[in-house]
C-alpha cells in the first residue's frame, strides 16, 4: 500500500509552518507534545508522515513517542478523512436504547463500516464512546449536529442517499 | 468588560455586594439550559431568540435578563428555560415560544400550562420547579448553582457567594485547619474509588518538600457518564475554588485541568474561567493579597478512557503517552515527574469550597456512617426522567429510579441497574432497596464508581451487555499487560459467541478463570476491574447463559444470531408502516395482504418491532424455537370488528 | 548494607533498601519465572508471570516481584494455588499470538510445562493472525535505555498494539542488532529483514486486523 506522501516541495514548507505555530504557541515544550498534535489535527484534518516527522524535529522528541501518542488516541487519524464525519454514539445508555441497530441502519445506508471512509470522501462513520446527550438516545452526530433517535427516511435524507448523487 | 485585580478579602466582598445590587432581586431572569445535551435539543437558537424577544419588547438591560446557564440536569425535558424569581420552569421549549414567555410569563406574570412539566402519574401540571417530584427529591449541594450562573461570567458566581470560602481559607485559616476541615468532613473521592480525600491531601502535603502538584480529573469516560461535564462546563468556578484551596492545603503551586478531547465546551468554559479569574488576581501571584501563588492550565484529552487512570493521566501531562505504569509507590509522593501529586476528580473538588463555607459538621451530617455528603449521578437508560440528579448518600436505588427517574417507560418491567461503568455490576431488583453508599454497593459486588447508574428493562439481554462492556474495555485497553489485553480479548471472543449460538460446555468456567486472573494480576484497574459486568451478570442472571449456551435461546430477543422477526398473519392490518420503514426492504405486502418478512433480506435492526402500531402489535421475536413458515402469498388481513 | 530482612517463601532473605522483591528473591537463589524482565533494563511489569504473594499487618495482595520494594519484616510467597493459577492462565492467554507451526515459542513453552499451562486452550478463541510478539517491551526499551536511539518503538493501543522498527533510523539497527537476542519468542532474530524496512507503512499504525 502506497503511502501518501507532501506533494510538491510547497506542501512540505506548509507543513513545516503549519508545525512551527503550533509548537511555538506552547513554548516548544516537549511535554505539550499531546496538545501539539490535537492543534495541527485541527488544522489538517488528519497527521500525515510528514507532519509527525517535523514534530518530532521541532520538539525534539523521538519519533517513536511521535508515533505512539498518533497512533494510540482516537482524536488522531493517520489516513485522511471524509468530509463529513458521522459519529454513532454507542455509550451504555444508547446501547440500552438499540444504539447497534441503528449503527447497523447507518452502515447498511452508507454501504460503510465503522471506521471507513467512502470512496467518494464523502463521508467517514466512526463509533464513539458517549456523547453526554442521554436523554436523546439513540443519538447520531453528523458534522457536530446531533440526532435524536433518526428514522430510516430521516438519515436516508441526512446523507442524501434517497436520490443517489445529490451533494 | 475589564476586571479589576482584586486585592482583599475585604474587596472581594465589597465586589460581591456591588454586583448583587445591580440587580435587582425581583428583577426577571430567563434562564435558558445550554449544557451539551439541551444544545443538541437546539437550546442555543432558544436562548438567542429570547435575547431577541426582549430587546424587541424594549426589556433589555436592567428590567429583564435572559442567562445562558449550563445543565440543570433534567435532560429528558430539554429545552428547560426556568423563569426567576418564581422559578417557573417550562419544559421542551422551542424558540418560537420565547415571545409568549416574555409577554405572558415575564411581563404579565401568567404560567403557559401547555410548556409546563406534566406529572405523568397525576397528570397536573405543575409549575414550579422545586415542586417538580424529579426536582424536589433531590440535595443539589454541588450542582445546584448551575441554574443560576452563566459560566462565562465570573460575576455571576461571585454574585452567589463564590470564592468566599478561599477568601476564608486564606485570611481565617491555616493550611493544616484546611486540611483538618476536609479530613472532618470524611469527603471521599467521586471519581470512583471512593478514597478519603483528606488523607490523600495530608500524604501530598507530608511527602517530599519543594513544588507540588494539585489535578483535576475531568477525564470522565464512562459511557453514559456525564456529570464531570456538566459541572466543569457549568460551573468551572466552583471547581477552580475548590483547586485553589487545596492547593493552599497542601502546598502546592502548580495545578492541572485535565480535559477530554470529547468535552470542547468544557474546555473552552475552563479556559474562560481561568482567565478571568487571573484577571480578578483569584489565580496567579499574591491572591487576594495574602502572599499565596498559584497557578494553573488546562489540558486536553485525545481520545482514549485508560488516559483517565491517574498514573496513565500523569503520563500524558509529561507528554508521554497517556498509559498507566507499574506503581508501588503513590502519585501523591511521587507523581509528575516524580514530585508530590495531588489528583481528585472534578466532583470531589466541587465540595471543597462548600465544605469550607458551611462547615465539615454540616457536611458529614448528610449521608450514611461510611459515605458522607451527597452525589451527582447520570441516571440513563430505561428510565422516563433521564437526566443528572443530587442525592445525598443513603437515598435507595427505588427511590432514586422511581420517584425521581420516574420508574421504567412503555410500563416495562424493570431489571437491572448498572452501576459504576465498566469497572462496576449489575444489582437485580431484590436489592433494589439498597441504600446508594460505597460500601453497600461494593457488597453487591458492583461500585459506586464516577456515578453512571444505567437502568435495563426486561428487553436488554444481559449476555449482551456483559459483551457490550467487555468489548468496550478491550478497545480501550493499552494493551501493556498480558491478562487484561488477552484476557479481555479471549472474553470478548467467549461472550460474543455465546451470543451469537456458539457457546460451549466450559465456557462459564473459562470466564471465571480468565476474570479472576485479571482481578489478581492486571496492571491497572481497567484490567482488574473489566470482569466485573461479566461476573456480576453471572451471578444474578446465570439462567440467561444457560440459555444461550445450550439452548441457543436469548430470553430478552435482543441477541440478533438468536432472534427472528416474524408477523404474525393474524394480527397484522396490512398498514405498511413497517414496509415502508424497513431499510433494507424486506417487508413484502400491499393494503389488505398480510405482510411478511423475508429472512435473507433482514438484518434484525427492530424497527419494524417498534414502528408497529401497539393496537396490531403484530410484530413477533422469537428466538430458541423455530420459525413459522411466511403466510401463503395473497394471503388477505383478518379484520375483527373492535369494540 | 543488607539492612531489610524479609521472608521469602519461609526462608529468611537479607536485602538492601531500594531493592525489589524479585532481585532479593534471586540473590538468595530462588526462581521466579519472567518473561519481560531483563537485567539490563529497567522494569515494566507487563508480563504479570513473576506475581507473587505479599502480606503486611494481615492483608494478602497480589504483586508484580519485579517492581514491589523490599520492606522489613514483609511476607512473601512465591508459589500458592492462587499464584500458579495466574501464571498457568497467563501461559494460556498468550500462547496461541505465540504459535509458529503449531508450536508454542521459547520461553512460552518451557514456562507453560512447569505450571501445566495448556498451550491450546484458547486456541480456537484466537482468530487474528498470531503476531509472535507478546510485547513484553524488552526490545524497545533496551533500544531507549542501553542504546540511546529509539529506533524501534510502540504503535497502536489494546489488541492492535504492535512494536515497530522506524525507517528514519533503520541504518543504526544493521550493525546494532542489540535486540534480537532479547526477545523471548525469538520474532525478531527469525523475522527481521532489513529491506522490510523501507516497506514501512503508516498502516502499521493503524488499528485492525493485519
Amino acid at each position: 500500500m502506497t503511502m501518501v506522501r507532501g506533494t510538491a516541495s510547497k506542501g512540505l514548507t506548509r507543513v513545516s509552518r503549519a508545525v512551527k505555530k503550533a509548537v511555538g504557541r506552547y513554548e516548544n515544550d516537549p511535554d505539550m507534545l499531546i496538545q501539539v498534535l490535537l492543534d495541527l489535527q485541527s488544522v489538517f484534518g488528519w497527521l500525515s508522515r510528514e507532519v509527525l516527522s517535523e514534530v518530532s524535529q521541532q520538539l525534539d522528541v523521538p519519533i517513536t513517542r511521535v508515533y505512539h501518542i498518533a497512533s494510540y488516541y482516537r482524536a488522531f487519524s493517520l489516513v485522511p478523512r471524509g468530509k463529513h464525519i458521522v459519529k454513532v454514539c454507542m455509550g451504555t445508555a444508547c446501547q440500552v436504547r438499540g444504539a447497534p441497530q441503528l449503527l447497523n441502519v447507518i452502515s447498511v445506508t452508507l454501504g460503510m463500516k465503522p471506521g471507513e471512509t467512502s470512496e467518494d470522501m464523502r463521508f467517514t462513520l466512526e463509533t464513539v464512546n458517549c456523547l453526554g446527550c442521554c436523554a436523546m438516545g439513540p443519538v447520531v452526530a453528523v458534522d457536530g449536529e446531533y440526532h435524536s433517535k433518526p428514522s430510516t427516511s430521516d438519515l436516508k435524507r441526512l446523507f442524501g442517499t434517497g436520490r443517489r448523487g445529490k451533494e | 468588560m475589564s476586571r479589576k485585580r482584586i486585592s482583599s478579602p475585604e474587596e472581594l466582598e465589597a465586589l460581591g455586594s456591588r454586583v448583587l445590587s445591580r440587580r435587582e432581586p425581583d428583577r426577571p431572569v430567563i434562564t435558558v439550559c445550554t449544557g451539551t445535551a439541551c444544545q443538541a435539543y437546539g437550546s442555543l437558537e432558544v436562548y438567542r431568540r429570547f435575547v431577541d424577544e426582549v430587546k424587541r419588547q424594549g426589556l433589555q438591560g436592567a428590567v429583564v435578563e435572559a442567562k445562558a446557564t449550563g445543565c440543570h440536569g433534567f435532560c429528558e425535558q430539554g429545552p428547560v428555560v426556568v423563569i426567576f424569581p418564581q422559578e417557573i420552569c417550562y419544559v421542551k421549549v422551542k424558540p418560537e415560544d420565547a415571545p409568549e414567555i416574555v409577554s405572558a410569563t415575564v411581563k404579565g406574570r401568567q404560567v403557559i400550562e401547555r410548556l409546563l412539566y406534566e406529572d405523568p402519574v397525576t397528570g397536573r401540571r405543575i409549575a414550579k420547579a422545586s415542586d417538580i417530584p424529579f426536582y424536589h427529591h433531590q440535595v443539589r449541594v454541588v450542582f445546584g448553582d448551575n441554574q443560576y450562573i452563566d459560566p462565562k461570567e465570573i460575576d455571576d458566581y461571585i454574585a452567589l457567594g463564590g470564592y468566599s470560602a478561599l477568601s476564608k481559607a486564606l485570611s481565617r485559616m491555616t493550611p493544616e485547619l484546611v486540611l483538618e476541615e476536609i479530613k472532618r468532613s470524611r469527603l471521599r473521592g467521586r471519581g470512583g474509588g471512593g478514597f478519603p480525600t483528606g488523607v490523600k491531601w495530608e500524604t501530598t502535603r507530608s511527602a517530599s518538600r519543594g513544588s507540588k502538584y494539585v489535578v483535576v480529573n475531568c477525564d470522565e469516560g464512562d459511557p453514559g457518564a456525564y456529570m464531570d461535564r456538566s459541572i466543569m462546563e457549568g460551573n468551572p468556578h466552583a471547581v477552580l475554588e475548590g483547586l485553589i484551596i487545596g492547593a493552599y492545603a497542601i502546598g502546592a503551586d502548580e495545578g492541572i485541568v485535565y480535559v477530554r478531547q470529547e468535552y470542547p465546551i468544557a474546555y473552552e468554559n475552563t479556559m474562560l474561567a481561568i482567565e478571568h479569574a487571573q484577571e480578578y488576581g483569584l489565580l496567579g501571584k499574591d491572591i487576594l493579597g495574602l502572599g499565596f501563588n498559584f497557578h494553573v492550565v488546562a489540558h486536553r484529552g485525545a481520545g482514549a478512557f485508560v488516559s483517565g487512570e491517574s498514573t496513565a493521566l500523569m503520563s500524558a501531562i509529561e507528554g508521554k503517552v497517556g498509559e498507566p505504569r507499574m506503581k508501588y509507590i503513590h502519585t501523591a509522593v511521587s507523581g509528575i515527574k516524580g514530585r508530590p501529586t495531588c489528583l481528585n476528580n472534578v466532583e470531589t473538588w466541587a465540595n471543597v469550597p462548600v465544605i469550607i463555607n458551611r462547615g465539615a459538621e454540616w457536611f458529614s451530617s448528610i449521608g450514611t456512617e461510611g459515605s458522607k455528603g451527597s452525589k451527582i449521578f447520570s441516571l440513563v437508560g430505561k428510565v422516563n426522567n433521564t437526566g443528572l440528579v443530587e442525592v445525598p448518600m443513603g437515598m435507595t436505588l427505588r427511590k432514586l429510579i422511581y420517584d425521581i427517574g420516574g420508574g421504567i417507560p412503555k410500563e416495562k418491567r424493570f431489571k437491572a441497574v448498572q452501576t459504576g461503568g465498566p469497572s462496576g455490576g449489575v444489582i437485580p431488583e431484590q436489592y433494589l432497596d439498597t441504600p446508594i453508599d460505597f460500601e453497600e454497593l461494593n457488597k453487591l459486588g458492583s461500585m459506586m464508581g464516577s456515578g453512571g447508574m444505567v437502568v435495563m428493562d426486561e428487553d436488554t439481554c444481559m449476555v449482551d451487555t456483559a459483551r457490550y462492556f467487555v468489548g468496550f474495555c478491550c478497545e480501550e485497553s493499552c494493551g501493556q499487560c498480558i491478562p487484561c489485553r488477552e484476557g479481555l480479548r479471549t472474553l470478548r471472543e467467549i461472550l460474543t459467541d455465546i451470543c451469537e449460538g456458539r457457546g460451549e460446555e466450559g465456557d462459564i468456567e473459562a470466564i471465571q478463570d480468565i476474570a479472576s486472573v485479571m482481578e489478581d494480576a492486571s496492571l491497572c484497574a481497567l484490567g482488574s476491574t473489566a470482569a466485573n459486568p461479566v461476573l456480576t451478570t453471572l451471578k444474578y442472571f446465570k439462567d440467561e447463559y444457560e440459555a444461550h449456551i445450550k439452548e441457543k435461546r436469548c430470553p430478552a430477543h435482543a441477541c440478533k444470531a438468536l432472534t427472528a422477526y416474524y408477523i404474525d398473519p393474524v394480527k397484522c392490518s396490512a398498514c405498511m408502516i413497517c414496509a415502508n420503514n424497513c431499510p433494507t426492504e424486506a417487508i413484502h405486502g400491499e393494503k389488505n395482504m398480510v405482510h411478511w418478512i423475508e429472512r435473507e433480506k433482514c438484518i434484525k435492526c427492530n424497527t419494524c418491532f417498534e414502528v408497529c402500531p401497539p393496537r396490531f402489535s403484530a410484530v413477533m421475536r422469537i428466538s430458541g424455537e423455530p420459525l413459522p413458515p411466511p403466510p401463503a402469498p395473497g394471503t388477505r388481513v383478518v379484520r375483527e370488528k373492535k369494540r | 548494607m543488607k539492612t531489610i530482612t524479609l521472608q521469602i517463601d519461609g526462608e529468611e532473605v537479607g536485602a538492601k533498601p531500594g531493592m525489589t522483591v524479585l532481585e532479593a528473591a534471586r540473590e538468595a537463589g530462588i526462581d521466579i519465572p519472567t518473561l519481560c524482565d531483563h537485567d539490563e533494563i529497567k522494569p515494566y511489569g507487563v508480563c504479570r508471570i513473576c506475581s507473587v504473594e505479599v502480606e503486611r499487618k494481615g492483608k494478602s495482595r497480589v504483586v508484580v516481584s519485579c517492581g514491589f520494594p523490599v520492606e522489613q519484616g514483609l511476607v512473601v510467597k512465591t508459589r500458592s494455588p492462587r499464584i500458579d493459577r495466574i501464571r498457568k492462565v497467563i501461559l494460556e492467554l498468550v500462547a496461541p499470538t505465540t504459535t509458529l507451526d503449531g508450536q508454542a515459542a521459547g520461553d512460552i513453552k518451557r514456562i507453560a510445562g512447569e505450571y501445566g499451562a495448556d498451550v491450546h486452550r484458547f486456541e480456537s478463541r484466537f482468530r487474528t493472525k498470531p503476531t509472535r510478539c507478546i510485547l513484553c517491551g524488552r526490545c524497545v526499551r533496551y533500544c531507549d535505555e542501553v542504546m540511546g536511539e529509539s529506533a524501534i518503538g510502540f504503535v497502536g493501543r489494546g489488541v492492535d498494539r504492535r512494536v515497530v522498527f522506524f525507517p528514519e533510523k533503520a541504518r543504526v539497527c544493521i550493525t546494532c542488532q542489540g535486540c534480537f537476542n532479547l526477545c523471548p519468542t525469538g520474532k525478531i532474530a527469525s523475522e527481521t529483514d532489513f529491506v522490510v524496512f523501507d516497506g514501512f507503512s503508516v498502516e502499521d499504525c493503524l488499528p485492525g486486523e493485519r
